[in-house]
């Protein structure tokens, strides 16, 4: 996401906003004949699907490896072999492996683009970018305070994230417990870039002035003692009760899946933008695609 | 005679190595790959004085001369470092070592996750993102080294 230039990125969040009214199910055929090859060798529900309906959302095609046959290749053939071999299948590639670095092998390897779906603990770009989509309709990216909850040591949405706004000039809060702070290379990057990064580990404190709240989860085999991470854990629930003083048009965000970190009660609010967000992973993941295959023409 | 001319004599063939920042002698041995049993004739001299660095070491070896890819991998520890080619007892070639802006292969990635370090048909690679205190920065999952770089050389 580092080597993304905000031109870039303004470039796929446009095309997101064009084509949004096709991934409600409008009637688009601009990659028609087209085939999109998912390579999953790590399980995924969302990721996998929403590039599937992207696709299909647009007329094309998709192949799939099953995870079981991704770890079969995996045991024998080299990556960059299976690689070579799938990309004379399809006029696209998405891979999702459990080792870092293995998008930009494939990349390497492939006769056609590749689009990284998560490359072990590295990155997950399509993620931040259909966040920014997210922040873009729903707030907005110029000016923005936003506040980064939760495990922010080992969550790579939230590195990613945060390297993306650096960007728009966001100023940037992190709660997290001492034992999930952000890395302090990625906060030197940041400051490096001249984003305002402030720390805190009560959420009480920042919430007043956010525009944006982005919830992620706290792992339990994070902690060795479970006494600990339902301590931290309780600490950090967004509630009902905790949104009474935020800013009218405060959103709240999370990659979801959500395990006990937001309140279902919060679901009913204004504030609560989750399941769109998730939603906006269709036409982000449609401008990528029209962007890297080309086709026809969108009428 | 001087103290440093009693500490190195000339040599007829081989390459002579100056100005390694003081106390990283063995690691540019081990860069050559010389740490196991060898016939070859090598001095070393570790924390000598000098002019311009206060200490430093100095690597001799004999009827041995340093190709560019040793040379690079010595410019990861001893940045500063001075090759001396020597032919018949005269410098034959001097130059300093360049750091590359790309390293390739020649040191391994502390990622244990990391695609470089499996079977894969590629071979390593880092970005020198600053040359003065060398940071290397893995160009496919991105960790980054700053220190002990010594202990990654493949």
């Amino acid at each position: 996401m580092r080597e993304f230039s905000q031109e870039e990125i303004d470039a796929v969040l446009a095309l997101a906003d064009t084509l949004e009214p096709y991934a409600y199910g409008g009637n688009c055929n601009s990659l028609s004949g087209k085939i999109l090859a998912l390579l999953f060798f790590e399980p995924s529900t969302r990721t996998r699907m929403s590039f599937e309906t992207a696709m299909m959302r647009m007329g094309g095609k998709t192949l799939s490896l099953g995870p079981a046959e991704g770890s079969a290749i995996a045991k024998g053939e080299s990556l960059a072999d299976t690689i070579r071999v799938i990309g004379c299948y399809a006029d696209a590639l998405v891979i999702r492996h459990p080792k870092e670095g293995s998008a930009r092998l494939a990349a390497e390897f492939s006769p056609v683009p590749v689009l990284n779906a998560g490359d072990g603990a590295g990155h997950h770009p399509t993620q931040t970018l259909l966040d920014l989509y997210t922040i873009r309709k729903e707030s907005h990216l110029d000016g923005l305070s936003i506040t980064l909850l939760g495990d922010l040591k080992y969550g790579r949405t939230v590195h990613s994230l945060a390297y993306a706004l650096a960007l728009y000039g966001a100023e940037i809060t992190l709660v997290s417990p001492p034992s999930l702070r952000m890395p302090d290379q990625i906060k030197a990057d940041l400051e490096a870039k001249g984003t305002t990064v402030r720390e805190t580990g009560e959420l009480n404190e920042v919430i007043e002035e956010t525009d944006v709240l982005y919830v992620t989860r706290i792992q339990r085999e994070r902690f060795p003692d479970p006494r600990e991470y339902q301590k931290v854990a309780r600490s950090y629930r967004i509630t009902t009760d905790l949104l009474r003083k935020v800013k009218d048009d405060m959103i709240i965000m999370h990659p979801l899946p959500r395990v006990g970190e937001i309140d279902p009660e919060v679901d009913k609010t204004k504030h609560a933008v989750y399941f769109r967000q998730s939603f906006y992973g269709v036409p982000v993941r449609m401008a990528l695609l029209k962007m890297l295959i080309g086709g026809d023409d969108i009428d | 005679m001087t103290e440093m001319e009693m500490k190195i004599t000339p040599i007829k063939n081989g390459t002579v190595i100056d100005h390694i920042s003081a106390g990283q002698a063995l690691n540019v041995l081990k860069i050559l790959g010389i740490y196991h049993t060898t016939d070859a004739t090598i001095s070393v001299l570790m924390n000598v004085t000098s002019r311009n660095l206060g200490k430093k070491d100095i690597v001799k070896v004999e009827m041995r001369e340093l190709e560019v890819g040793e040379v690079n991998k010595i410019a990861l520890i001893a940045p500063g470092a001075t090759i001396n080619i020597i032919r018949d007892y005269g410098v034959a070639e001097k130059y300093a070592v360049d750091m590359p802006d790309l390293i390739v292969g020649v040191v391994r990635c502390p990622n244990h996750n990391c695609i470089s370090n499996t079977d894969e048909p590629i071979k390593s690679r880092f970005l020198v993102k600053n040359k003065n205190s060398v940071v290397l920065r893995c160009l496919y999952c991105e960790q980054t080294i700053t220190e002990n770089i010594a202990d990654y050389l493949i």
